[in-house]
């Protein structure tokens, strides 16, 4: 790993923890009604639309409802995404005359939206109206956002309270994420991202004459540029962990991501929000050290796989070193100037970690090695940072199975912070770890046995296991990056994925909220001396540990058949 | 029923409302005020005409100009309307093609060097629209622009070291060349004649 890639990581690990600290006190304040001075500001605004929607905001929910409440409203943010896309050529604000979109690409844009997963099957610039891309994607990033968050404090409620029959107010939870956290971050963040050159208009596309006129006979002297209003989406597009680009070539786009700076600022908001909830975790169930030790073993995790990325992206191609490339600059197909190996292949793992799905560079084109990371950060299943609220319901679902683990070691009775885990509980839990590997493993084995499913593969070899394999991880994990080659946008993809995107976001969400119920109505116990201590560095270990196997024993044997073999063919064949 | 189904439609409808309509609009009037020529893609403009965007790179197939990185977009290179990658593997034969390809065209223009080939100017971009080079791949190219445009190659590695960009604040990114915003300044400083039509 070079000098500049190491200082890149440390700038980031710094910044980020910098700011996470204070964010995670504020949602803390936020989630239990005590943010003053939001409150005061938007109080007004939050009483009207409780007023309106006839919300009674002390009403609390059990858990089934709340889990009632959030299928609902993700239902109908499938359902407006689908329409918006269905009828957007007689709809406003489409001056490219954008045609409506087919049934299968709909639905699977539908679903991949409302699931905070953004995979996409279109080309952003020659599909999407900006009205289907405002009101119908941009809100979805806010939404989906908002409801991990949700479900995620739901869970921190069912640790922190006892003989409790309720988790929340769903409708209260998603409206205060929404207005205090969400926008204001978004906004801040957009117009930093606008001032950078990230574009933000209503106009129609541009077209240019190029100063090459007379030899480029390929364009004939003119380009296209697109337009659109890109910036507010871009920074919902991080911060809610989203990642479903206005563009095909998404973060890569100069228009996306125009500058190292944005680049960075980009890479910040896709952690931001999952690092503070650790802290958030620790604050609500009344001992910070409990968020820090999660914090902890998602960074270390994170450093591992960020080093493993950088340096196998910076050996480069040996099979162009062969042709006498010079590859100081590491492996540079499919990656921009700008950022430069190191800061693609960083970006590329918080991406793949966090659910985001953003890319900054294509990680069809990543060398063997570094590809294999970034399919493997999918399947720890996206709980390190991992999607905002998904990533801390995921990691505490994996903290209750560490506690479990050991309880069975040193045979006693499991308990995670005072609570007995029992076997109701295991059996949620099970089934929250078990949904996205099924998911995965079938939905491969369905595509490569179909040849509608082999019919997308865009490279020969064991590289064209690994972008189905790829295409199922990342659609059951909610992640939405892509082995970009594979040619998904066609009804046998998008209705399969569509629905395993689903199901490994509901899949998930109803078992952790059922949890959180049954949680919430057991008593606290006190810590005895058989008490397994779970902010320590052995806990942190033990957590690390448990996910590492889980996704281990889960995939290796279909990691071996792609990037596996194709790293030992790529070093034989040099 | 009803208190799922009504808290449900409404509370969606007004959110929408609030972020995909209000919010966007809110940051357009602001990019609009503060920051109009990023907000419209930092167009250049010639004589009231846009001809490019100093973050949208352009084909450059001439000997007289600086190249670009190769461009995988669908449908030609640089197709602002279609960005994207070549997709293809690090074992893909049609890869090693390619790269085969663009180092023949880039030894057959400039013959008179024999350094190792930048990796940039081999290997396609991930949006197809990158704007930039890196100095080496500028570097590698001095010799052959400033003897076509019948200029001293020192004015011209001047030129280059003009258009350079450190990485930002030394820490992010990496150094870079703007290409278009380099043929331009050329243009100006040794217009080519337009001979071949």
């Amino acid at each position: 790993m070079t000098l500049h890639a190491w200082q890149l990581l440390g700038i980031y690990l710094a910044v980020l923890l910098l700011a996470a600290v204070p964010l995670g006190r504020y949602l803390a304040d936020l989630v239990e009604g005590r943010a003053g001075l939001t409150r005061r500001l938007g109080g007004g605004v939050e009483a009207a639309i409780y007023r309106l929607c006839g919300v009674n905001q002390d009403e609390e929910m059990d858990w089934l409802r709340y889990a009632l409440a959030i299928l609902a409203f993700n239902a109908l943010g499938a359902v407006s995404v689908y329409a918006l896309q269905r009828w957007q050529v007689w709809l406003p604000l489409n001056p490219q005359q954008l045609a409506n979109i087919s049934p299968d690409s709909a639905f699977n844009t539908a679903v991949s939206f409302a699931t905070n997963t953004n995979w996409q099957g279109y080309t952003g610039e020659s599909t999407m109206s900006y009205l289907t891309q405002m009101l119908g994607l941009t809100v979805q990033n806010f939404l989906s956002a908002a409801t991990g968050i949700a479900v995620a404090v739901a869970l921190m409620r069912g640790f922190a309270r006892h003989t409790s029959a309720t988790i929340g107010n769903a409708w209260v939870d998603l409206t205060r994420v929404t207005l205090y956290l969400l926008l204001p971050l978004a906004l801040l963040s957009a117009v930093f991202l606008a001032s950078q050159g990230v574009i933000q208009n209503l106009d129609a596309y541009q077209t240019i004459a190029t100063l090459e006129t007379a030899v480029s006979e390929a364009t004939s002297g003119t380009q296209t540029l697109p337009m659109g209003p890109v910036a507010s989406q871009e920074a919902i597009k991080m911060l809610g962990t989203n990642g479903g680009g206005f563009f095909n070539a998404n973060s890569a786009h100069p228009y996306e991501n125009p500058t190292p700076l944005t680049n960075f600022v980009e890479m910040l908001s896709i952690f931001l929000i999952p690092a503070a909830l650790c802290l958030t975790f620790g604050r609500i169930v009344g001992d910070r050290r409990q968020g820090w030790a999660v914090l902890a073993a998602m960074t270390l995790l994170f450093v591992v796989m960020a080093v493993a990325a950088m340096s196998v992206e910076q050996q480069g191609n040996p099979l162009l070193s062969a042709l006498g490339v010079d590859l100081s600059g590491g492996n540079l197909e499919g990656k921009e100037t700008r950022f430069g190996s190191a800061d693609s292949a960083l970006f590329a793992t918080i991406t793949t970690l966090a659910s985001c799905g953003a890319v900054n560079s294509m990680h069809d084109s990543f060398t063997p090695l570094g590809g294999l990371v970034t399919l493997w950060n999918m399947m720890l299943g996206e709980v390190v940072f991992g999607g905002v609220g998904s990533g801390l319901y995921g990691m505490l679902v994996f903290a209750v199975m560490a506690v479990f683990l050991a309880g069975l070691m040193i045979g006693r009775t499991p308990e995670y912070l005072g609570k007995k885990i029992e076997a109701h509980d295991i059996k949620m839990v099970s089934l929250a770890i078990l949904v996205t590997p099924l998911l995965v493993l079938l939905g491969t084995a369905i595509a490569v046995l179909v040849p509608a499913g082999v019919a997308g593969i865009a490279n020969p070899g064991a590289h064209g296991f690994s972008e189905i394999l790829y295409a199922f991880t990342s659609a059951a994990n909610n992640n939405g990056s892509a082995f970009a080659g594979l040619s998904a946008n066609t009804p046998f993809y998008n209705t399969l994925l569509g629905i395993v995107m689903w199901l490994g976001r509901f899949g998930v969400i109803v078992p952790v909220l059922a949890l959180a119920g049954h949680l919430a109505a057991k008593k606290r116990l006190a810590a005895s001396a058989g008490t397994l201590p779970t902010h320590g560095p052995l806990f942190v270990l033990l957590l690390m540990g448990t996910v590492v196997l889980v996704g281990a024993l889960n995939y290796v044997p279909a990691l071996a058949l792609g990037p596996v073999v194709e790293h030992l063919m790529l070093q034989s064949a040099r | 029923m009803n208190t799922l189904i009504r808290p449900a439609v409404s509370i969606f409808v007004l959110l929408s409302l609030l972020t995909g309509a209000l919010y966007p609009l809110a940051v357009t009037g602001i990019a609009r005020v503060l920051f109009p020529e990023q907000a419209r893609g930092s167009l250049i403009f010639e004589e009231g005409r846009p001809v490019g965007s100093t973050l949208i790179g352009q084909s450059f197939t001439d000997p007289n100009d600086f190249w670009g990185r190769p461009s995988a977009t669908a449908g030609g290179p640089y197709n602002g309307a279609a960005s994207g990658g070549s997709n293809l593997g690090p074992l893909n034969p049609t890869l090693v093609e390619a790269v085969q390809g663009r180092i023949a065209a880039l030894k057959a223009a400039n013959p008179d060097h024999h350094l190792p080939i930048p990796g940039d100017l081999v290997q396609a971009s991930a949006s197809g629209l990158d704007p930039h080079i890196s100095p080496a791949a500028a570097a590698y190219q001095v010799a052959r622009v400033a003897s076509r445009r019948g200029l001293d190659p020192k004015q011209v590695e001047a030129l280059v070291q003009a258009h350079t960009q450190g990485s930002d604040f030394g820490l992010f990114g990496a150094p870079r060349v703007n290409v278009l915003a380099l043929n331009r300044a050329l243009d100006l400083l040794a217009p080519v004649e337009p001979s071949t039509p």
